[in-house]
């Protein structure tokens, strides 16, 4: 291995170690999960996570980042973005400013040329004043390079940019660096560790995924999300969460629309948390089942079968 | 390790087995997947899955499909004959770390029978394996393409294990005629019947994993230009799939171009306005932009006997890009003509189908009184931004065709595209009224595989702007 930071006490030396590192962080991460932190930062390469809303693809970026006490950059992508608010910007109030300001000065700078062109060799003579690094306003991405200990740079819901923007990311995200007309390349100090989020509203380029790791990240099994709502909503009491767990899972075997995802089930057992719940009640589901399911038809089709999954629900965490 | 090291010889044959599964893997991924191995090693099965899987698959479908072909490929326990395993060590032999130098480690490589006769008997089921996986490299297992070249690659790897050497050894001792010599060969016999079972198993999986890549491919381009209606039942699900393929490129691609700029025309409200915060010097020029209207189609489907089938597809196929229509609503005639578009957004199209055959059903097409159905019905909302696609063989059986109707709908909408499944020569033969209907269609095109049916919606999209 070769890494800057000898492999012992690296953070990232094995994939364990990632494992652990995430759950000191509060994200309870699988196999696959740390395997793909893990060789995102070996291979040197971005993650695409790709799954339904709410599973936790934003959560990993930040936990990530809190974990290896790095800054995180976000930029949320939405139709419309381009470079000017995702790289960079010149600082056009600025210039005009300082231009106002050494309008003065200019007649010092040209001093008693005689002709125009003396004049404009002494003004060539003193490069490109308005376009250096100090009119250069940093967006996200330049940012995210520009971190002297690295970065973790969270590029959010990418299939809702525009495919122009999609191919203007394959240079950042296959070289780490970025190509500035005015001033240059910049490249990175410090390799950020760079996660793409997707719904999959739309198909990503083939360009973009070839340079990417691929994970999906779909929803948790039973334990899994047991331990992530023991670790989200702490003090919870074991038996309600067990119910909680099992009538979120039967849920997601109906056929509806949208499937109620981990963050619903986090925000349900606040709830629960807060109203001195223990065990489940058909009413108090009844009542709160517009928080896991988000269309009036998916409460409409649960609502028949609430008596039945929630039977079942108390009779797999052992409560007659 | 900075540098990728070449992709060792099984994980070559591994990315091969994986394009077949159809995963596409680029060289650039392949690099990727030699570091992967460099950095996750192999000694654990399951991180080596997971590494490689986020390297190579990159879609749920690719997923599954690696999935499948990892488990397949790297499940190395023939010889499963009893429990017990002499050497554990031995025995994760995989095809990553089994010896690529020359013919192999232990020298089994078509060495003779005594070597694999005394194998056989001491059960040594892990350098059997090592000796098959090398004699099956040998054979050139990779290129098998059909089930028929199972049984002649299953000899050419025993005989490379040195199998005939074997079975002249155990002639000569049954020819000794002891009854030790007769109680060997006996029992070597009962040895090489498993081996024979074990090869033949190891060269069925092999057939798995290079062939099916290919017949699939192969069988996807048949059904491609296959006429849909004579369509085997068995294809049927098969061709559904292909449609959502096909249909999601098609969408995929027609999605993005909502808004074209116009380089060069200038903007200039909005330039200025967007220029304001600096006092109206135009910093950022804005230009103008076209924006391109998504299609607003009707889609008229006979459904009677003739063009069933056909109906079918375009139906699931006008629904699978639904993404890139702005507007889509269907018909359905035969005899006479209703709107079918809810039964469609509610239910699956397969099933949709039946439930509107059943609806209107089998009877003798009439497009004279459908279309005026049409015209009594719907013909209010047409606009002239609809597309009309009329799927049908304009066969009314000799009824009056309306070609009125057709005419006035034609004045209203931005145009009529007619689907004719059958072939141009048929066309006005007959019953058929294709040519008096063609003049006030601004497209007619014969429609009758997959393939016409992607250039035909093609076309709609393409012409959308």
């Amino acid at each position: 291995m070769n890494d800057a930071l000898p492999l012992g006490e690296s953070p990232l030396r094995s994939i364990d170690a990632v494992e652990l590192g995430l759950g000191e962080a509060g994200y309870i991460a699988n196999r696959q999960i740390s395997t793909a932190i893990y060789m995102a930062h070996h291979l040197q390469k971005p993650i695409l996570v790709e799954g339904p809303a709410g599973v936790g693809k934003t959560e990993l970026a930040k936990s990530v980042a809190s974990w290896l006490k790095l800054p995180l950059i976000r930029m949320q992508c939405y139709e419309g973005l381009d470079e000017s608010k995702a790289l960079y910007e010149w600082k056009y109030g600025k210039q005009l400013l300082y231009t106002q300001i050494l309008k003065d000065k200019i007649n010092s700078v040209i001093g008693e040329s005689d002709d125009l062109t003396t004049a404009l060799n002494k003004l060539h003579s003193f490069g490109d004043v308005f376009f250096s690094e100090q009119f250069l306003e940093p967006r996200p991405l330049l940012r995210s390079l520009q971190e002297p200990g690295g970065s973790v740079l969270l590029i959010d819901e990418i299939d809702k940019s525009d495919q122009e923007f999609e191919a203007f990311l394959l240079e950042i995200l296959s070289d780490y660096q970025v190509t500035i007309p005015e001033i240059g390349t910049v490249g990175a100090i410090v390799p950020p560790i760079v996660l793409l989020t997707s719904n999959s509203t739309r198909d990503l380029g083939d360009a973009l995924k070839r340079r990417c790791l691929h994970l999906h990240i779909g929803f948790p099994d039973d334990k899994l999300e047991a331990r992530i709502i023991a670790s989200r909503v702490p003090g919870i009491d074991a038996r309600l969460l067990k119910q909680l767990v099992s009538f979120v899972q039967q849920l997601r075997a109906l056929d509806l629309k949208k499937l109620p995802s981990v963050s619903e089930t986090i925000d349900w057992a606040k709830i629960m948390l807060l109203l001195h719940t223990s065990v489940l009640e058909v009413d108090l589901v009844r009542d709160t089942l517009n928080v896991l399911l988000k269309f009036e038809a998916d409460i409409e089709a649960a609502g028949k079968q609430i008596a039945g999954l929630t039977h079942k629900a108390r009779q797999d965490a052992g409560i007659a | 390790m900075a540098t990728a090291a070449p992709a060792s010889e099984p994980l070559r044959r591994f990315l091969q087995v994986a394009r077949g599964a159809g995963l596409q893997v680029s060289a650039a991924e392949g690099i990727d997947a030699a570091r992967t191995v460099d950095l996750v090693g192999f000694e654990d099965r399951d991180v080596l899955k997971d590494s490689l899987g986020l390297v190579l698959a990159k879609t749920p479908d690719e997923k599954a499909a690696y999935d499948e072909v990892f488990d397949l490929y790297f499940k190395r326990d023939e010889f499963a004959g009893g429990n017990e395993d002499a050497d554990p060590e031995s025995s994760e032999q995989d095809p990553f770390s089994s010896p690529s130098n020359g013919s192999g480690g232990d020298g089994m490589g078509g060495q003779g029978g005594q070597s694999l006769g005394s194998l056989l008997a001491e059960d040594a089921r892990a350098t059997l394996a090592t000796a098959m996986e090398q004699a099956a490299r040998e054979a050139g297992i990779e290129n098998i393409r059909f089930f028929t070249q199972k049984n002649l690659y299953a000899r050419r790897i025993l005989d490379r294990m040195g199998l005939r050497a074997l079975e002249r050894d155990m002639e000569a001792m049954r020819q000794t005629g002891t009854p030790e010599g007769l109680g060997r060969a006996q029992f070597l016999d009962s040895k090489v019947e498993m081996l024979r079972d074990s090869v033949r198993d190891f060269v069925e999986r092999n057939l798995l994993l290079f062939a099916k890549g290919d017949t699939e491919k192969f069988r996807e381009e048949l059904l491609k230009s296959a006429r849909l209606s004579n369509l085997e039942r068995r294809d049927l699900d098969r061709m559904r799939v292909l449609v959502r393929q096909m249909a999601k490129k098609l969408a995929a691609r027609y999605a993005k171009t909502r808004r074209r700029r116009l380089r060069g025309q200038l903007d200039t409200r909005r330039t200025l306005r967007r220029n304001m915060g600096w006092g109206g010097i135009p910093f950022i020029t804005v230009w103008k932009q076209k924006r391109i209207e998504k299609p607003r189609v009707m889609v008229l489907c006979d459904v009677s006997g003739s063009v069933a089938a056909m109906a079918q597809f375009l139906l699931m196929f006008m629904y699978a890009i639904n993404e890139a229509l702005s507007d889509i609503r269907s018909f359905a005639f035969a005899g006479s003509l209703i709107e079918v578009s809810e039964i469609l957004e509610k239910e699956p199209v397969e099933e949709a189908i039946t439930k509107i055959m059943s609806l209107i059903g089998f009877g003798s097409s009439n497009y004279g009184n459908s279309f005026a159905d049409f015209e009594d019905g719907w013909m209010k909302h047409v606009t002239n931004k609809t597309t009309v696609i009329i799927l049908g063989d304009a066969r009314g059986n000799r009824t009056d065709p309306r070609t009125d109707v057709i005419g006035r709908l034609s004045q209203r909408s931005k145009r009529i595209i007619w689907l004719n499944p059958e072939y141009r020569s048929a066309w006005g033969t007959g019953d058929s009224d294709m040519y008096r209907y063609a003049p006030f269609c601004n497209l007619v095109t014969v429609c009758n595989t997959l393939r016409h049916l992607e250039r035909a919606i093609t076309d709609i999209l393409d012409d959308a702007t």
